[in-house]
């Protein structure tokens, strides 16, 4: 509540019993009423919609509104929401601790909008907004609402479909996995994309050049750069068995400090770690043409004779690809950026499309764990295929009963409408 | 020991992250911030190995008169420049009128439009080679981009103008897109979706043994 000046002041009541001498008295008075005044004075001056709103209220009645908990964060929104009446163009939103105050202005937005949302509330403690309206007419009265409070969920209601099927997901491996342990043995498909790494490596060990691994674009952050690396690993131990030298450009640190361990661990394994080069695994540059500008540089002076692209591609896709047949070397690319596949098809000798490029590592060691995941995304597989099937007929069936109007995407059916996630 | 606090760190943050991404309660979202926040500061640390490798690399090779040692120097010498002149400038290196943006500007702006210009060149090479029909796979490949490419340009409209509605080019051009195209895509995106979850379970369950093994020799 803003401070009057006529209000009885507890000091000065306080003050009249004490056996001061009258002047003294009179002095103590007129300071502490001069003090009042100026403080008065100051709040009028920093609340000017307020003293507006006290002295020039319109005939039109205060908002209609209402003020909630946004489901599904960490306790620190509210949503308020509104009816405003005619002629009022905008509105004050405030926040306070109490309903008589003193209000903070948050935002002055438009009335059509019907809400708005305070993303900085103290999370747990109630609090009140003070809606006021603005028109042509002048301002409505305050509509005072609250007490609400900012509680933050355990759980993200809007995923749990993602939930649902991440907990399938998760006991369709560690079944495999205990199915794994019993001795059991899993079969995985051919993947001729991963077989032709071993061949490109022999063939630049027969023409005695190096082999080029570039592992994608993006910084470690990107699970496609972590795959790319797992493989480059298993690239090092080949390349390390046939003594053939490696060439790693890399865009970012992080993945730079990871190609090297993974090198060196390479060479570690295949029993040569007094033939693993420092200076194979090599910072270019995070920017991206500039870092495609020295791979193609290094195609086309050190031209070596097998170029494996994995990991995240963009733009450079089809410049590197293009660059490296133009050298005669042979190419296996992989990535799971749809855009650029059509590219690296065209270009490459061969590709690993989508989740081959992460099966890479289980496949080319052969691990049973490793495996076991395979076969989860494999039996996941058959569960979402199965999820399409029945869903194409519930919702055809749906749209039939309930047909749209405009648009076929207008109406869907509760069956459709639960795997939107938010 | 050494191996295992490092999978040990894997997995507990990866649960974490994980857990992070159903449950918004400060309890797990404040650690998972937390997490976030700390990725900035291991990043910027490791700019600094990163930086150490390209002078040691390029170093070398200038120092012993190498191969194609005179592009080291050029490498080395616009890197310090650019080092150079934005530490002169301050926090204000990236506002329009300072010497760096027009340095950026100027010579890398420049170079790169180049680099992404090659891509023209670079698309009509591998269309000329992707087209060859050479058997019955290529041979649809190369009929569906032909409806594709012409029903997306205007002399599509202007000769299937008086066709009949439902199969001119513009419309075969959008079926194309919208159903074969887009199913094959979403396939590929699901099964991919999947291989990011099961690398991710690998890793937080500290079987992918590339990353235990480096973890134990780092």
């Amino acid at each position: 509540m803003r401070p009057r000046a006529s209000r009885p002041s507890p000091l000065r009541s306080g003050t009249t019993g004490l056996p001061h001498p009258v002047p003294r008295l009179r002095a103590t008075s007129f300071a502490v009423l001069g003090f009042l005044a100026l403080v008065a004075g100051v709040a009028r001056a920093q609340t000017p919609p307020a003293t507006a709103r006290a002295t020039t209220t319109s005939s039109l009645p205060a908002l209609s509104a209402a003020a909630a908990d946004v489901q599904n964060d960490n306790g620190q929104a509210l949503h308020v929401q509104w009816t405003a009446p005619a002629g009022v163009e905008q509105v004050i939103v405030e926040r306070g601790s109490t309903p008589a105050g003193p209000f903070t202005v948050l935002d002055t937005v438009s009335a059509e909008g019907g809400s708005f949302d305070d993303n900085d509330v103290p999370r747990g403690k109630p609090v009140f907004y003070r809606l006021t309206g603005l028109g042509a007419h002048g301002p409505t009265p305050p509509a005072v609402i609250g007490p609400v409070v900012a509680v933050a969920q355990w759980f993200n209601t809007g995923r749990t479909n993602v939930a649902f099927f991440s907990v399938i997901f998760f006991a369709f491996v560690l079944f495999f996995l205990w199915s794994s342990r019993g001795g059991r043995k899993l079969f995985v498909r051919r993947i001729a994309g991963i077989d032709a790494i071993e061949e490109a490596v022999g063939r630049a060990t027969e023409m005695g050049r190096p082999v080029l691994f570039v592992p994608g674009v993006q910084d470690i952050d990107d699970i496609q750069t972590m795959a790319a690396l797992v493989i480059l690993e298993s690239v090092a131990r080949t390349a390390a068995q046939y003594e053939t030298k490696m060439i790693v450009p890399t865009n970012y640190p992080v993945p730079f400090t990871l190609a090297q361990e993974m090198v060196k661990n390479g060479f570690l394994e295949a029993g040569r770690p007094e033939s693993y080069d420092p200076n194979s695994v090599r910072y270019i540059t995070s920017e991206q043409f500039a870092y495609v500008a020295a791979i193609n540089g290094i195609i086309l002076r050190d031209r070596p004779a097998a170029n494996l692209y994995l990991g995240a591609f963009f733009a450079e896709s089809l410049i590197l690809a293009e660059t490296g047949f133009s050298t005669g070397a042979i190419q296996v690319a992989g990535t799971a950026n749809v855009h650029q596949l059509p590219f690296m098809v065209v270009a490459c000798d061969y590709t690993l499309i989508g989740e081959e490029l992460y099966a890479a590592s289980a496949y080319l060691s052969r691990e049973p764990r490793l495996l076991s995941t395979l076969k989860g995304s494999d039996y996941m597989k058959v569960v979402i295929i199965l999820l399409l099937l029945i869903g194409s007929v519930i919702e055809t069936s749906f749209v039939l009963k309930n047909p749209p109007t405009q648009s076929l995407g207008q109406v869907s059916s509760p069956f459709k409408s639960w795997f939107r996630t938010e | 020991m050494q191996r295992q606090i490092p999978l040990i760190l894997t997995g507990v943050i990866g649960f974490v992250m994980l857990l992070y991404f159903f449950v918004p309660h400060p309890f797990i979202s404040g650690p998972g911030h937390f997490f976030e926040d700390a990725v900035i500061i291991v990043v910027a640390f490791a700019i600094v190995l990163g930086a150490a490798n390209l002078l040691t690399f390029n170093g070398e090779i200038i120092a012993r008169r190498g191969k194609d040692w005179p592009y080291k120097v050029v490498l080395l010498v616009s890197m310090f420049a650019m080092i150079a002149i934005g530490l002169v400038e301050g926090e204000r290196y990236l506002e329009p009128e300072t010497v760096f943006s027009w340095m950026y500007n100027t010579f890398y702006a420049s170079m790169q439009a180049t680099m992404f210009a090659l891509l023209a060149f670079f698309i009509a090479s591998a269309a000329f080679r992707a087209f060859r029909i050479r058997n019955l796979e290529a041979g649809l490949l190369a009929v569906a981009a032909l409806f594709v490419m012409l029903g997306r340009v205007p002399i599509g409209n202007v000769i299937s103008a008086h066709w009949p509605n439902g199969i001119q080019l513009p419309q075969i051009s959008d079926w194309i897109m919208e159903n074969p195209q887009n199913s094959a895509k979403r396939a590929i995106l699901m099964g991919a979706a999947l291989g990011v979850m099961s690398t991710g379970l690998r890793i937080i369950m500290g079987i992918e043994g590339s990353f235990a093994r480096s973890g134990g020799n780092s």
